[in-house]
């Protein structure tokens, strides 16, 4: 019987298949962050109980961690200001030691947005299932990893058992054709997928990525789009490994080496789909379709052409859809029919766990040089997704190309993406930003968000407005 | 986690689609280490809508949450089951549910019940005036205009909540399957194990 690379992960991590349905399944990989995890430990200790398999673990702090310097110029740590984002952070760091598992500092030059640690450590492994106490969790599955977002109840269990208690999802294959377009980038191309699918299109399914788009995709690309499947409903996205994927690991920390390494990417390479296997859900996108995308609303399936309009909510079939639409119209101080391109913004974040790893930095600079930051604009940040990602930045000059432009350029974590640390957007003030979710008061209470690539945040900072790259 | 089988009560007619978890709790309010005490963050923008029927006297203390489609999208964040639970909501009755949310409010002891949106539509009609009954043995939610609406859900859920079982205790009872997985793994993929340098 075929299988999709869903099923084959999935049905080689079953550790019990219970009549029911459910069935408890392996995990091989945890990561852990401050703000999903304090209850889970706290659970643990209330029972007496042990984390199963510490060495499968990996701990870094990112939500709440300022992008302010991290060290005074004695080099000593600098006290987080807020008082319940530095007691997250305390609690993982008790926590992490007690519980033996390994643990990335906020002053260590491999901190990060988790989901670009996994990555560029080499924790996240073709073939493994890997989860975390974050919904993005999902980018994982660029690399050929079962990676999906879990609670904390899920969090505490995995740490007790290394296992879940799960039910098989759907499967829903996504197939690009062709090309993507000049300008045209994987940021794009997700938001236009959430848009032609919508926010709950993925509801109860796992999306494989696959076509000849994603096959030309960079890791990093692969990394975007996968991140974002959740904002389409999918617990998870999988992108089959390929050379890309392998060339991509080779060498990285925590990679298996030597003649582990050749035995591993022989089983990886058996991770494909095969002929004839059949997905719940088929969708096909032409690739010479997707424009370069901007939402104007409050849901990330709110998308639009760069050079298109804000849509009229009568316009929208679904009754529920045109309040909806009128409500995010009334947040967003937007009126339909106006251009998106007439759109100007106060703030322009470049960062989260979307979008913020060299190849993001780079086509932001590569807008950037040259010009500066327009006068409307208010602020730009600039946060790289790990230590690591701002050493290579700063080693290939993308630091100075903002600075000089009148950016600023921080210390890596969340961020902007969401309202827990100094980083956020004023109420009523309107933000181009590379994250992932537009949500009422995501960036901060009353902020508006238009979800954008790299290339369009930098473009729209040194214009004032959303623009369109093409015509820059 | 305690033990459910009936919840009956006014229930909050709130209705809208795609509520996502920052609607329900947003991210400032989740800087705590504990799991308490987080209803008074939770609908904290909807609040702020003069009218809301969260703030409505005639709804105060109702167990029961009534919504759209795609209740609880976005984030993995327990913290809206918590902030749920705080404010006294034992069921959540939605035309979907993210993954995630339904997960993490099962994991809560919370009934989220999925039902098509004509059923919706008059359950929030009854709500304006009147209680509604759920029957968890039964797999029903009931009307005093004898409405009758039946919903599924998953049979090893139903016997968790009825029972009220901790399912970490339970899947550490299965110990020697994991062992035994475990042994298998280290034999065909010996290589996966992490590196540790």
């Amino acid at each position: 019987m075929p299988k999709t690379l869903y099923e084959k992960i999935w049905d080689a991590h079953v550790v019990d298949q219970r009549d029911d349905g459910t069935a408890l399944i392996y995990i091989d990989r945890h990561l852990v962050h401050e703000v999903t995890s304090p209850q889970a430990f706290e659970g643990l200790r209330m029972a007496g109980r042990k984390v199963r398999r510490a060495d499968l673990t990996l701990a870094v702090p990112d939500h709440n961690v300022p992008t302010t310097a991290r060290v005074d110029v004695q080099g000593k740590p600098i006290p987080i200001a807020d008082p319940d984002s530095a007691a997250q952070l305390a609690a993982l760091e008790r926590n992490a030691p007690e519980f033996g598992i390994r643990y990335i500092r906020a002053t260590d030059r491999e901190q990060g947005i988790v989901h670009v640690v996994g990555p560029e450590q080499g924790f996240t492994l073709p073939g493994t299932t890997l989860v975390c106490g974050d919904s993005h969790t999902a980018a994982h599955g660029a690399l050929g990893a079962l990676a999906f977002g879990i609670g904390t109840s899920e969090v505490e269990h995995v740490l007790a058992t290394q296992t879940l208690l799960l039910k098989r999802s759907k499967s829903m294959e996504i197939r690009v054709e062709g090309a993507l377009g000049p300008g045209v980038t994987p940021k794009d191309l997700v938001l236009h997928i959430i848009g032609t699918i919508g926010a709950a299109g993925g509801n109860g399914h796992v999306i494989e990525y696959r076509g000849s788009v994603f096959e030309e995709m960079s890791i990093e690309g692969r990394l975007t789009v996968s991140n974002m499947s959740i904002e389409a409903g999918a617990r998870a996205g999988i992108i089959a490994p390929d050379e890309k994927t392998f060339a991509y690991l080779k060498g990285r920390p925590m990679v298996p080496q030597g003649a582990d390494w050749d035995a591993a990417v022989a089983h990886w390479r058996m991770l494909r789909t095969d002929k004839g296997a059949v997905f719940d859900a088929s969708i096909t996108i032409d690739a010479a379709d997707v424009e370069p995308t901007v939402t104007w609303g409050t849901s990330p399936e709110d998308v639009v052409p760069i050079g298109g309009i804000v849509p009229d909510p009568m316009s929208f079939a679904d009754p529920s859809k045109q309040a909806a639409a009128q409500k995010s119209l009334d947040y967003m101080g937007l009126a339909p029919g106006m251009k998106m391109t007439d759109v100007p913004v106060e703030h322009v974040f470049i960062g989260s766990c979307t979008n913020s790893r060299i190849e993001d930095l780079r086509a932001a600079a590569d807008i950037v040089r040259g010009r500066t930051k327009a006068g409307n604009v208010k602020s730009v940040l600039i946060v790289p997704g790990s230590g690591l990602v701002k050493y290579q930045a700063e080693r290939e000059g993308l630091d100075r190309v903002f600075v000089e432009a009148g950016f600023e350029w921080r210390e890596p974590g969340c961020s902007a993406c969401l309202g827990m640390n100094p980083d956020k957007v004023p109420a009523g003030e309107r933000c181009a930003s590379t994250s992932n979710r537009n949500f009422v008061g995501r960036q901060g209470p009353g902020a508006r968000t238009h979800l954008v690539s790299p290339a369009m945040a930098a473009a729209a900072a040194v214009t004032g407005r959303l623009t369109d790259i093409r015509e820059l | 986690m305690k033990a459910i089988s009936k919840v009956s009560g006014r229930a909050i007619p709130f209705g809208r689609k795609n509520v996502d978890t920052d609607i329900i709790i947003p991210a400032r309010w989740l800087k705590t280490t504990t799991r308490e005490g987080m209803g008074k963050g939770a609908f904290e923008t909807v609040r702020r809508e003069a009218g809301n029927v969260f703030d409505d006297p005639e709804y105060a203390g109702s167990p029961i949450l009534i919504a759209g489609d795609n209740f609880g999208c976005g984030s993995s964040r327990e913290h809206a089951a918590w902030a749920l639970l705080d404010m006294g909501i034992a069921a959540v009755i939605a035309s979907g549910f993210s993954d995630i949310f339904s997960s993490n409010a099962f994991k809560n002891g919370i009934l989220t019940i999925e039902l098509p949106q004509s059923a919706i539509d008059r359950l929030m009609e009854v709500s304006m005036t009147d209680p509604v009954d759920i029957d968890l043995d039964s797999q029903s939610v009931t009307t005093p205009f004898q409405d009758r609406f039946e919903f599924q859900i998953d049979p090893f859920r139903k016997h968790c909540l009825m029972n009220g079982l901790d399912e970490v205790g339970m899947t550490m009872a299965q110990d020697d399957a994991i062992a035994t997985y475990e042994e298998r793994l280290m034999l065909e993929k010996p290589w996966q194990q992490p590196v540790m340098r």
